[in-house]
């Protein structure tokens, strides 16, 4: 694994505000774009109904406002991402340029979905969230930087402290966000689980012992 | 202190504490559907890696999957491709697959109803709403797909132990109240945002009289609440409903699996993060008016004036005014609808047709609304069949379908069109949800969405009832 190209220390770019409480994955990325079986191009489908109206021409939106153009760290508020699990979502957004989020609260899947690729979603309070976004607003060439280790959030010479679940803050700085290899090393683990759990055990009609 | 399920099941299952903190959980039961696997299954050959346990690993085919006659290839050529790959993968990988058989669902539905879910187990699954299992007292959650590999390749996932809140419901649901209505009334208490970081215990007298498949309704709408999991403890209703079923052990294994079943309910001195307490008896049929399902109220109430409501909720009240067009203050019965649909994880199971059966019998659809009944699986399809009501809805006006998850979400060709306005009897009103981004849908009870297809708009079904005769 490249260890040192998945840490995730500092986040460093300009924002884009995408202002609003439970903004579900639904509008992140429409279902019907989910019959697509890779992520590749979900970028171009990222909020596509609110971007674009009925005969495809853009609306007013963050994402198609040229002030944002090239930010990499998404404002946002309340309950981001909630609904459907989709990591359509999240990697949709990622494929438009997104390395982060700062916002208020996340829907559990969303978070967890965001950590498993990489992505730090930080958490600060209802004020320190529209004051950064009315800071990006006024000067949308701000850069802001997230740094994981002492949990703040800089923009302009501002500072502002943000939470998110340690263990996620543990496995973005170590790079060890991507799980698969240290869950499968403890394969010993795993199978003695299995044996230990009673209904692994009940018998086949159970589908406990199909092989 | 005791202990409850949530925390017996955790510390059953866990295999080891990883070093970000957090804890490696066996997944007793992996459902897979084709919507949010093929990219998991892709990752793993792409890592060289294999299913560890294929003999936990069951799949199936249900968003994508069209309703109006399911014959190969099918129309959508995105849809038939992505059939094709979950095919591909199945027979790949040594799993299961439902999807070309009698047992095809929605994976929510058919999950239950073959016996794959039992109390105590973990279960995970592609989907959010894979919180309908632990209806079963079973530990259930959603995951995204990078979760999925990580469960195809280690039939394990790295995880944080929620909190449990306790939702003790007191009282008596009311005859033509059912568990839709009570699960939706919760998250509008509790907010759509309210149980982050919790799973949801739903215990109490009034929750403890909820027949299986009730319970199922319940627990499948807890991510609207925010709560990735919730679960009902098992009891003899529990252990009832899933006598016989396929996958549940038989004879003497039967009832030591009873035993072990028993064994994992929550104690009854068990200690929890919080408690919310409800009055069962106070509820009456529930209607979603805005744009999430916290946005709901009584059948009797009028929707809410943005200027009364809490500071904090005030702007998404102006955003769903803005979509929905609807007016502040004015009644939610009489509110027009276009479309009505019955079906869904929620509310696609064979009780659920009963109940709306019992509204539409001998009654036509209004001739502005088009209304569908959409089976939650095969399984529900037939039985509906042998006991008739089929014809109950066709006679109506209702069009009557292959099972699928249809028009819940827009992923197949069942969807809304233009301003729409549908009773649905799902468990999401997102906008653009239900196929056009500017629908708009109400959420209901399955008689609440029968009794609105046919009087054209929103009324409160107990009217349609027989008196005395509205309880199932």
């Amino acid at each position: 694994m490249a260890e040192s190209t998945s840490v995730r220390k500092l986040i460093t770019g300009r924002a884009i505000v995408v202002p609003g409480d439970d903004i579900d994955t639904d509008r992140i990325i429409p279902a019907r774009y989910l019959r697509l079986i890779t992520f590749e191009e979900l970028g171009k489908y990222a909020f596509f109904d609110e971007r674009f109206d009925d005969n495809g021409k853009p609306r007013k939106h963050p994402l198609n406002d040229p002030r944002f153009s090239g930010g990499s760290i998404m404002l946002v508020n309340r309950n981001f991402g909630c609904g459907s699990s989709r990591e359509h979502a999240p990697q949709s957004l990622m494929r438009t340029g997104i390395q982060a989020f700062v916002g208020e609260s996340f829907a559990e899947i969303f978070s967890g979905n965001c950590t498993a690729l990489g992505l730090p979603a930080a958490r600060v309070s209802h004020e320190d969230a529209v004051r950064l976004q009315s800071l990006v607003e006024a000067d949308p060439a701000l850069v802001i930087s997230i740094d994981l280790e002492s949990l703040t959030v800089s923009a302009g010479g501002r500072k502002v402290s943000f939470t998110m679940p340690d263990s996620d803050r543990k496995s973005l700085v170590a790079g060890t966000w991507d799980t698969t290899a240290m869950l499968l090393a403890n394969r010993e683990a795993i199978k003695a689980a299995a044996a230990r759990i009673p209904y692994l055990n009940f018998g086949a009609a159970s589908g406990g012992s199909r092989d | 202190m005791g202990k409850t399920l949530l925390d017996k099941v955790w510390d059953l299952h866990k295999v080891a504490t990883l070093p970000s903190g957090q804890d490696q959980l066996f997944i007793g039961l992996h459902l897979v559907h084709e919507v949010t696997s093929p990219q998991a299954f892709q990752a793993l050959v792409d890592r060289g890696l294999t299913v560890l346990f294929p003999q936990r690993t069951f799949a199936t085919v249900d968003h994508i999957i069209p309703t109006d006659g399911q014959r190969r290839p099918f129309a959508d050529e995105l849809a038939e491709q992505m059939m094709r790959a979950i095919e591909k993968n199945a027979r790949q990988h040594g799993i299961l697959f439902f999807g070309n058989t009698d047992d095809q669902g929605i994976v929510h539905i058919i999950g239950p109803e073959l016996g794959l879910t039992q109390p105590g187990m973990t279960i995970a699954c592609g989907d959010s709403h894979t919180s309908t299992h632990g209806a079963l007292g079973s530990l259930a959650f959603g995951v995204g797909t990078s979760q999925i590999r990580d469960i195809l390749a280690s039939q394990t996932l790295s995880l944080t132990r929620p909190k449990v809140r306790r939702i003790e419901v007191t009282g008596t649901l009311r005859p033509g109240v059912h568990a839709k209505d009570l699960i939706i009334r919760i998250i509008a208490d509790l907010g759509v945002n309210g149980g982050i970081g919790y799973a949801y215990e739903y215990g109490g007298p009034a929750v403890a009289a909820l027949p299986m498949e009730a319970r199922l309704t319940m627990c499948n709408m807890s991510i609207e609440g925010g709560a990735r999991a919730g679960y009902i403890n098992p009891d003899s209703v529990t252990f009832e409903y899933l006598k016989g079923r396929r996958f549940v052990p038989a004879g003497k294994d039967y009832e030591k699996a009873v035993q072990f079943w028993k064994g994992m309910a929550s104690d009854p001195d068990a200690d929890y993060a919080d408690t919310h307490t409800l009055d069962g008896s106070s509820l009456e049929p529930m209607v979603s008016w805005g744009i999430n399902p916290g946005q709901a109220i009584g059948v009797s109430g009028k929707l809410p004036r943005v200027s009364e409501a809490r500071p904090a909720d005030q702007e998404a009240l102006r955003k769903a005014y803005d979509h929905t067009g609807f007016t502040e203050g004015e009644p939610v019965q009489g509110l027009a609808v276009d479309v009505a649909f019955i079906g869904s994880c929620t509310n696609g199971r064979i009780s659920d047709l009963r109940e709306a059966a019992r509204v539409v019998k001998g009654r036509k659809v209004s001739s502005r609304v088009k209304a569908l009944v959409v089976p939650g699986s095969r399984a529900v399809l037939r039985q509906a069949t042998e006991e008739g009501l089929p014809e109950i809805f066709r006679a109506a006006g209702f069009e009557w379908r292959d099972a699928g998850c249809s028009m819940c979400l827009a992923m197949n060709p069942d969807k809304l069109t233009g301003r729409q306005v549908c009773a649905s009897s799902s468990n999401r009103n997102f906008i653009g949800r239900q196929g056009s981004p500017h629908g708009r849908t109400l959420l209901m009870s399955p008689a609440m969405a029968a009794a609105a297809a046919i009087a054209g708009e929103v009324v409160d079904a107990r009217q349609m009832l027989p008196a005395g005769n509205g309880r199932s």
